[in-house]
C-alpha cells in the first residue's frame, strides 16, 4: 500500500510538473519541476513515509532504466557509422574533462571548508582532509 | 518447425518480449557484474545494450517493436527523476550548510562537459545537429532529450549520447580518479561519487552506490543539481551565442 501511495505522489507531482512547465512556459522539464516540488513536500510526513520506499527501490535500479533508449543506438548506425570515431573523441575526451574537473574543483573547495563555516551539523560527515600526498 | 516460426513471430511482436527481454537480459548481466566483483567493464548497462541490440539485429526484430514493450521502463525515468529529491532531502543539513560550494562544483563538472563537448565535435568538423545534441551529454538521457529538442538538435540522438556517456563514466571514472590522487577518504568518496553524477548522470551515479553508499549519495545529489542547472543554463548560453 505504501509503495502504491508512493508511486502515486511520484506520478502526480510529475503532473503537476509537466502542467507548469508547459503552462508558464518554464525552461525547467517537468520531471525536473516534480523533483523540486517534491523537495518541498517531503517535509510533509505524509509525503515522505510514502515515498521513501519507492524512491530508493527506482534508484536503486536507476541504470535498469537507460537499457531501452541505450538499444537505440542501433537506430543511428548510419549517422554512428560515418562520424563514429570523432563522435567517441568527443564523448570520451569531455567525460573524462568534465569528472575531473567535478572532482578537483568539490575537493579544493572542500579542503577549504575543513575550517569551521558555520552550518556544519550532526550529519554532516566530516570533511576530513587529507593528508598532503600531493606530488 | 513452422509451428515454432509462428510462435515467435507472434510473441516477438507483443510489449511482452520488449518488456521480458530487457529484465531477462538485464537481471543476468547484473549478475554477472556481482560475479565479476564489480569490475567496471562488467557494467549492466553495457552488456544488456550490446546483447539486446545484437539480439535484436540477428532476429531481424525491428526497435519499435522492441520498444513497444521496452517503454514500461523507459517511462519510470520520469518518475525516477522526481525520485531523486529524496537524497536532496537527506542530505538537506550539509547541503544547507555547503550549498554554495556544491552549486560551484556542479557548475564547473556541467560547464566542463557542456563546452568541451560542443568545443571539440566544433573543431572535428561534426555536422551541426550532431553537435547540438552532444550538448547535453552530461545530462540525464530524458532531460537530455529535452534540452537537444529546444537547441534543435536530435533527441533520440541526444539520448543515445548521454547514455554513452554515462557508461563511459562508469567505466572509467575509478581509474581517473586514481590517476588524479582522489583518495578514498571521506572527502574522496563525495569528490568521486560527486563527479560521477554530475558528469555522467544516472549511469554514472548507479556505479557509485555500487562502490560506496556514501559516494552514491553524492553522485544522486550531483545528478539532481546537474538536472536543474544543466535545463536552465544550456538553452540560455545556447541562445546567447
Amino acid at each position: 500500500m505504501q509503495a502504491l501511495r508512493g508511486i502515486t505522489w511520484l506520478l502526480l507531482l510529475q503532473s503537476l510538473g509537466e502542467v507548469l512547465s508547459r503552462g508558464l512556459h518554464l525552461p525547467l522539464p517537468g520531471p525536473v519541476v516534480g523533483m523540486l516540488l517534491l523537495l518541498l513536500a517531503l517535509r510533509w510526513p505524509l509525503v515522505h513515509e510514502n515515498v521513501r520506499p519507492v524512491a530508493e527501490f527506482l534508484l536503486q535500479h536507476l541504470s535498469l532504466l537507460f537499457v531501452p533508449v541505450g538499444v537505440g543506438v542501433m537506430t543511428h548506425m548510419a549517422i554512428l557509422s560515418q562520424y563514429g570515431v570523432r563522435i567517441a573523441i568527443v564523448i570520451v575526451l569531455s567525460t573524462w574533462i568534465s569528472l575531473a574537473v567535478t572532482a578537483l574543483v568539490l575537493r579544493a573547495l572542500m579542503r577549504n571548508a575543513a575550517e569551521p563555516d558555520g552550518g556544519g551539523n550532526a550529519s554532516a560527515p566530516p570533511a576530513v582532509t587529507e593528508e598532503a600526498r600531493h606530488g | 518447425m513452422a509451428d515454432f516460426v509462428q510462435l515467435w513471430v507472434y510473441l516477438s511482436s507483443t510489449p511482452l518480449f520488449g518488456l521480458t527481454a530487457t529484465l531477462v537480459v538485464y537481471v543476468i548481466a547484473q549478475a554477472f557484474y556481482g560475479r565479476m566483483g564489480q569490475a567496471a567493464w562488467a557494467n549492466p548497462v553495457l552488456w544488456s545494450v550490446v546483447v539486446l541490440a545484437l539480439g535484436l539485429t540477428l532476429t531481424g526484430t525491428a526497435y519499435p517493436t522492441y520498444f513497444s514493450g521496452a517503454q514500461f521502463i523507459h517511462f519510470l525515468l520520469g518518475p525516477a527523476v522526481v525520485a531523486l529529491a529524496w537524497p536532496l532531502w537527506q542530505r538537506r543539513v550539509v547541503l544547507r550548510a555547503r550549498w554554495g560550494r556544491f552549486c560551484l562544483a556542479s557548475l564547473a563538472g556541467g560547464a566542463a562537459a557542456a563546452l568541451s563537448a560542443t568545443a571539440l565535435a566544433w573543431l572535428l568538423g561534426l555536422p551541426h545537429d550532431v553537435l547540438l545534441s552532444l550538448a547535453p551529454k552530461s545530462v540525464t538521457a530524458p532531460v537530455a532529450m529535452g534540452v537537444a529538442e529546444k537547441l534543435g538538435g536530435i533527441p533520440a540522438l541526444a539520448a543515445v549520447f548521454a547514455v554513452l556517456t554515462g557508461m563511459v563514466g562508469a567505466l572509467s571514472g575509478k581509474y581517473l580518479f586514481d590517476l588524479l590522487r582522489i583518495g578514498r577518504d571521506a572527502t574522496g568518496w563525495m569528490a568521486r561519487g560527486f563527479a560521477l553524477g554530475t558528469a555522467a548522470h544516472g549511469i554514472g551515479a548507479a556505479r557509485a552506490l555500487q562502490v560506496n553508499a556514501d559516494a552514491g549519495a553524492w553522485a544522486a545529489l550531483a545528478l539532481g543539481l546537474q538536472v536543474v542547472f544543466a535545463s536552465v543554463l544550456i538553452p540560455l548560453v545556447a541562445r546567447l551565442l
